[in-house]
């Protein structure tokens, strides 16, 4: 191979090798390969758990598949009502975070704001302790208020964690965005708030959207808090998980995790149309 | 279009004073690079132009207006962008239309007047392409195009072909003198390449450490640098020390043993001075004469079109002698001899 350039300096391996393209090839295969074992099979289990009718040892897999744990799980009025409820929290978190942590990420990235490291840090702190504990003195603080065993509550709680993914998630993105490309606007003719809209905030679009997932996806499999301040009428789908699954019903609870499954397999897709625009590219490496 | 003139233009960085008193005044269509090494000011002076960077102290005027406090999107000025900074979102098209439309001009004339911008800067049918599409030349016409479009009194470039590689930096260099010409727009270039501003400037303002060291065109600042700074920074010199004296109006720099009449603007007899000789104002004689002295060491490098002798003296040190690329060192046991035809006397040491 090597031989057909003929005068071709001989390479130098670097990087513990990981110019050789072989060396690369097999690295890469190895990451794949853990990715399929420590991701898929467990998915797959949970897979073949929800459709197994019959499934005693030593079967590799089922010896019977049925549909009835699904059939049982959609004729529940209660699941219908969680999941219901899930998929309306879930985006109003989504949505109540972005608003507060764009312009918020923002001000991080560009504006001098002072103590700007320990405002971040700040951001952290509910996630620096056993969340439990937190949870348990925000039901005293609720039940003063009049939040517990409300829709806000519950939103709120949510957005004690998704606040953190986000604003920090939009302050890196923004970050890495050129500010001459906003002085360019700027010098066209633009306002500030012109130049965010019509510049920043589209180049922007990649970095929110999977910030905005992830929030998505934070909300809807919160379940230790929701259960502390939501109970007994804010029963989101993992709360009802939970009580499931500690009624020993495991295909349910398989079916329950599958269906919890599915809406983040379809947003990674989603998302992943986005994160391969060639604008990302230029936006974020290039220019 | 429009006469430019900064006054007493100060800006700090913390405690670090990077703009120190800078004024000057451009005339109606003229064109001025700003030459310097990196962290010499030269581009916070160009961005206080454009008004991204506010000045701690002193005004800046346009036609006699003092446009200070306003901000860049209502300055008579259009910037273009050491990387250019086109958006990576929008197409050709709309980067050039993008203050147009914000105008609220018309979407028929926007494209009719993106396409003779385009025109104007040497680019077609890549309207509808992304800037990530294009080459590195392609995307300085494009930038140049979205700076020109929206009629600027005053285009201000920062360093926009440092990109690109040397063949086409020079194409452009000539291109955007050109178009400036052409639009005869007044133009403030920044830049450390010395040859692109001697080449393409109608003046030049020499900074360093956040001041003008010499403000003139490309002949005056070559021939007549007024401080060491200037001398070793365009082109290059020689330095020696020295000590003046006048005699019959002339003027003589002795630099030990050796004597050599110097240029020293109205210095008085006996100042002690620093003597700055252009390495093509030396030349090498086989045989001793009036204002010689002997060259030690002489070795030869290559430049190709000319090469150049490195020698030393006893009295005056090392120093670089500009030869004819047919210059050769014929036998070492030969001496040379080295005269000075043309040397300035700075008063810094």
């Amino acid at each position: 191979m090597a031989l057909a350039t003929g005068a071709r300096p001989m390479s130098v391996p670097y990087a513990w090798g990981l110019s050789h393209p072989g060396m690369r090839r097999m690295l890469i295969r190895l990451l794949a390969g853990g990715l399929v074992v420590f991701v898929g099979v467990p998915l797959l289990t949970l897979v073949l758990w929800s459709f197994a009718g019959e499934w005693f040892w030593p079967a590799v897999v089922p010896t019977q598949f049925t549909t009835r744990w699904y059939q049982a799980v959609l004729e529940n009025p209660r699941v219908i009502d969680a999941m219901i409820l899930s998929f309306t929290i879930a985006p109003v978190v989504t949505l109540l975070t972005a608003l507060i942590s764009i312009p918020a990420g923002y001000a991080f990235a560009r504006l001098n704001v002072p103590f700007r490291r320990v405002l971040l840090l700040l951001f952290l702190i509910p996630n620096a302790f056993p969340r439990i504990g937190l949870y348990v003195s925000l039901a005293v603080l609720y039940y003063q208020v009049g939040l517990i065993d409300t829709f806000w509550g519950v939103v709120f709680l949510h957005m004690i964690g998704t606040l953190v993914y986000m604003t920090w998630i939009t302050t890196a993105t923004f970050r890495s965005i050129n500010p001459a490309l906003e002085e360019a606007a700027r010098d066209a003719g633009a306002s500030p708030v012109r130049a965010f809209f019509a510049v920043v905030l589209p180049i922007a679009m990649p970095g929110i959207i999977v910030a905005s997932l992830f929030s998505f996806l934070a909300s809807l499999d919160e379940a230790q808090g929701t259960l502390v301040v939501g109970t007994p009428h804010f029963i989101t789908m993992p709360v009802l998980m939970y009580t499931l699954i500690s009624s020993f019903e495991r295909p349910i609870a398989a079916v329950f995790s599958v269906l919890l499954t599915i809406p983040s397999l379809l947003l990674l897709f989603a998302a992943q149309r986005y994160l391969q625009s060639e604008y990302v590219a230029a936006g974020l490496g290039r220019i | 279009m429009a006469e430019v003139e900064l006054r007493h233009v100060d800006k700090y960085y913390g405690s670090l004073k990077v703009v120190d008193d800078i004024s000057f005044k451009l005339a109606d269509h003229e064109f001025l690079a700003l030459l310097g090494p990196s962290g010499c000011g030269k581009t916070t002076t160009l961005r206080m132009l454009g008004g991204f960077i506010h000045p701690d102290a002193g005004e800046i005027l346009v036609d006699g207006v003092d446009i200070t406090g306003v901000p860049p999107e209502r300055r008579p000025t259009a910037m273009v962008f050491q990387n250019y900074a086109l958006w990576p979102h929008m197409t050709v098209a709309e980067n050039i239309g993008f203050g147009l439309r914000l105008r609220k001009m018309a979407r028929a004339q926007v494209a009719d007047k993106t396409a003779e911008i385009l025109r104007v800067v040497g680019l077609e049918r890549v309207e509808r392409r992304y800037p990530a599409q294009l080459s590195g030349g392609q995307q300085q016409r494009v930038a140049l195009a979205r700076a020109l479009v929206l009629g600027p009194q005053i285009l201000l470039l920062d360093e926009p072909l440092s990109n690109l590689d040397a063949k086409l930096r020079v194409r452009m260099r000539d291109e955007i003198r050109r178009i400036q010409q052409d639009l005869q727009i007044t133009t403030v270039y920044v830049t450390h390449d010395q040859e692109e501003a001697l080449t393409m400037a109608d003046r030049i303002a020499i900074m360093h450490q956040g001041r003008i060291q010499q403000i003139g065109n490309a002949v005056e600042v070559y021939e007549r640098p007024q401080t060491t700074f200037v001398a070793d920074f365009i082109g290059s010199s020689n330095f020696f020390a020295a000590q003046l004296a006048c005699s019959n109006g002339a003027t003589w720099a002795h630099v030990g043993q050796v004597s050599l009449p110097v240029e020293a603007d109205g210095l008085a007899d006996g100042t002690r001075v620093t003597v700055s000789v252009r390495p093509e104002d030396l030349e090498v004689v086989t045989a001793p004469g009036e204002g010689t002295f002997p060259i030690e060491d002489a070795r030869l490098v290559n430049f190709g079109a000319y090469k150049r002798l490195l020698g030393r003296n006893s009295d005056i040190g090392e120093f670089e002698v500009r030869v004819g690329k047919d210059f050769v060192l014929a036998d070492s046991k030969r001496p040379l001899y080295g005269r000075i035809l043309r040397a300035r006397a700075f008063t810094e040491l």
